[in-house]
């Protein structure tokens, strides 16, 4: 025992004289999550858009100002012919132009139907997409205002509810998933990079030539790094509670309990890359190809799931992450407690065992 | 006890680093293998220490075997490797304080053992041990290797890099540990520490070439050597090198060393060839052979 204690003493003097892993260690979820909550979000605020309209009448400029008003769009130009918008698609300066035919007033109230065009620029699929909806939304508002007298008979009408994030606000969905990548992160790759250090520096072969056992210098490596993947997991759902204000619906204890399992599951994952690798620079390479690129493609973090190919769906099982990612939004959105995520739970449970088993057997005893 | 090493062979892929290596050491000696860079110092070391196995013969060490009794051999030995392996980023005092606690014990508990070592380099005992110089980093991992009081100590090449200063202050310390009953087997590519240890191994391309005390060794030297010195070096050895009976001519600090291949050789004839080379100032003496001699005459 006072052989261990004195191995993760070293491992702890190690890690906090290497200013530079330490500053990473922990500006990077900070970062991370401030980048994932403010910038990257794929909800839509102050599109520039511009107006080409033909008719000019009350109807018009009232749909304007209604679209003005709003908080999703603001009126960047004026286009006065068919000719000007490729020009101002070209050049950057809007999102999207609402056309309005000739005489719209007239025709509605002559025809019953009148004419708005959206034309959105694609080039970012997404954003056109909510465009759209958005603008349609106004428009449909306004129809209703105008038939308010009237009654249609058999009338389908959908209510949309969002539950668990009514606002469909991105950050709920991003703490998740920043939370996976960075408590994967610092645990696999610094673990691996400690270990295969002491390889390139030498010391594992004095260490190898020593009574410490295998399971104690494992043990004795990964221990610190627990400890400081919990502070990581705290600091990030503080932030995501008081800056973003999302809410923990369920148990934070469960949601402890869990988050550790998992990062035991990181860790060793990180000693396994070890056993592979002789230099810090393989161990980093594969921690960053091997485990970070499958953790936000394929874990559901960016890209649902259930829209992957086939193929893709069942290589997605056996990422840890993706189990990880389940159990958060289980706990911290819909509140759900162990009896709904008990499965989820044991896979991840499975996955570490078998994880430990497999790089305990794999460490070296020898030098070959 | 001590080590005994019997018909050991090592290979890599398509490298023969050891081929039929045998000897013993006697408990209490300090024994010395010699050798170039690339004889198979290092794999012997690493085959002894149980980090490599052997892929054939066998070896004990303070009566353990390598293989089965590996983790006997790891709590009883003490291993300096060639390369500086201690934790750059502690200092020197948490350096040495690890590798006790490691080996479950203390530093006071064995402290008369490394005493004289280490207080030369308590005075940097809170200095970073990657920035102390080469010979103070050899002198604290010869502490670490010693703390807890190894039956057999395993030193590969610790003195390379190390300045002649030093050098010598650490063969002095290795002779005052073979006092205190501990077996010493060290590597060195310097031919002139193999003077002193009590028996070394001559080793090259993974073969031994002789075993013997360094005397001995020495005294089976067949030939007559003679230091050669004349006004222009570089021209000397081209003029020996032409010379139709040299046995061998090697290079030995501001000396030539001439061996003969004739048994009537007379020195007075060399003095006359080499005077028709345009040589002045033509030295010829008899000298002995060192360890060196012995090795490059082994190795031809």
């Amino acid at each position: 025992m006072k052989r261990f204690i004195g191995f993760v003493k070293k491992e702890f003097y190690h890690i906090f004289r290497d200013k530079r892993s330490l500053f990473i260690l922990f500006g990077m979820p900070i970062a991370q999550i401030m980048l994932f909550g403010f910038a990257i979000t794929n909800e839509i605020n102050n599109v520039d858009i511009a107006i080409l309209d033909h008719s000019k009448d009350a109807t018009t400029t009232e749909i304007i100002n209604k679209i003005s008003a709003s908080k999703y769009f603001s009126i960047k130009q004026m286009v006065n012919s068919e000719a000007d918008i490729a020009s101002v698609f070209k050049k950057g300066q809007v999102k999207a132009v609402l056309t309005f035919e000739k005489e719209f007033s007239k025709n509605l109230i002559k025809d019953h139907k009148a004419t708005v065009q959206i034309i959105t620029d694609a080039t970012d699929p997404n954003t056109a997409n909510t465009i759209s909806n958005y603008v349609n939304a106004i428009l449909q508002k306004y129809q209703k205002e105008l038939n308010k007298d009237l009654t249609i008979t058999y009338q389908i009408v959908p209510k949309t509810r969002m539950v668990y994030n009514p606002e469909l606000k991105g950050v709920y969905m991003f703490v998740p998933g920043v939370m996976t990548i960075i408590l994967m992160l610092v645990s696999a790759m610094m673990t691996s990079i400690s270990i295969t250090r002491e390889k390139e520096l030498g010391t594992m072969e004095i260490l190898l030539v020593s009574p410490i056992k295998p399971l104690q210098v494992i043990i004795g490596k990964v221990f610190p790094y627990i400890f400081l993947s919990v502070i990581n997991a705290v600091v990030i759902v503080m932030l995501s509670i008081f800056i973003f204000n999302m809410p923990v619906q369920g148990s934070f204890i469960l949601l402890g309990f869990e988050s550790v399992l998992f990062i035991i599951s990181a860790l060793a994952l990180g000693i396994l890359i070890s056993t592979i690798s002789a230099t810090q620079q393989t161990a980093m390479m594969i921690s960053l190809m091997g485990l970070m690129l499958p953790v936000i493609l394929l874990s559901g973090f960016i890209f649902p799931i259930s829209s992957m190919p086939m193929p893709l769906q069942v290589i997605s099982n056996i990422i840890p992450a993706k189990w990880f990612i389940i159990i958060v939004k289980g706990i911290m959105l819909k509140g759900v407690g162990l009896q709904i995520i008990w499965k989820e739970t044991l896979i991840l449970l499975g996955m570490t065992v078998f994880f430990i088993a497999l790089s305990v057997k794999k460490y070296k005893i020898r030098l070959e | 006890m001590g080590i005994s090493v019997n018909h050991i062979s090592k290979s890599y892929k398509n490298v023969k680093a050891l081929q039929d290596i045998s000897f013993d050491v006697k408990p209490s000696e300090l024994f010395g293998l010699i050798g170039p860079d690339g004889a198979g110092k290092t794999t012997l070391f690493r085959v002894l220490t149980t980090l490599l196995i052997a892929n054939e013969g066998t070896a004990t060490v303070a009566g353990f075997d390598v293989v089965t009794d590996y983790k006997k051999i790891r709590s009883n030995v003490g291993y300096m490797p060639g390369k500086f392996s201690l934790y750059q980023d502690l200092t020197v005092e948490e350096n040495l304080h690890f590798f006790a606690t490691i080996f479950g014990t203390t530093i006071e508990e064995n402290y008369d053992l490394i005493k004289d070592i280490y207080v030369q380099i308590e005075p940097f005992k809170n200095r970073r041990a990657g920035k102390l110089s080469g010979g103070m980093k050899q002198k604290l991992a010869l502490c670490c290797a010693l703390i807890h009081k190894p039956k057999v100590l395993f030193l590969d090449e610790p003195t390379t890099g190390v300045d002649p200063v030093s050098r010598k202050e650490f063969w002095e310390m290795l002779k005052r540990l073979q006092q205190k009953d501990i077996t010493i087997l060290v590597s060195t590519p310097y031919m002139d520490e193999a003077a002193l240890c009590d028996r070394i191994a001559l080793i090259q391309e993974g073969q031994i070439l002789e075993i013997d005390t360094p005397e001995a060794i020495v005294k089976h030297y067949p030939k007559q050597i003679y230091n050669v010195r004349a006004n222009n070096m570089y021209q000397l050895i081209k003029s020996l090198n032409d010379y139709e009976y040299n046995h061998s001519v090697y290079p030995f600090g501001e000396f030539i060393h001439y061996t003969d291949k004739r048994k009537d050789f007379n020195p007075d004839q060399l003095l006359v060839f080499l005077k028709s080379n345009q040589l002045s100032n033509i030295e010829i003496t008899e000298t002995v052979a060192t360890i060196e001699d012995t090795f490059m005459e082994l190795a031809k």
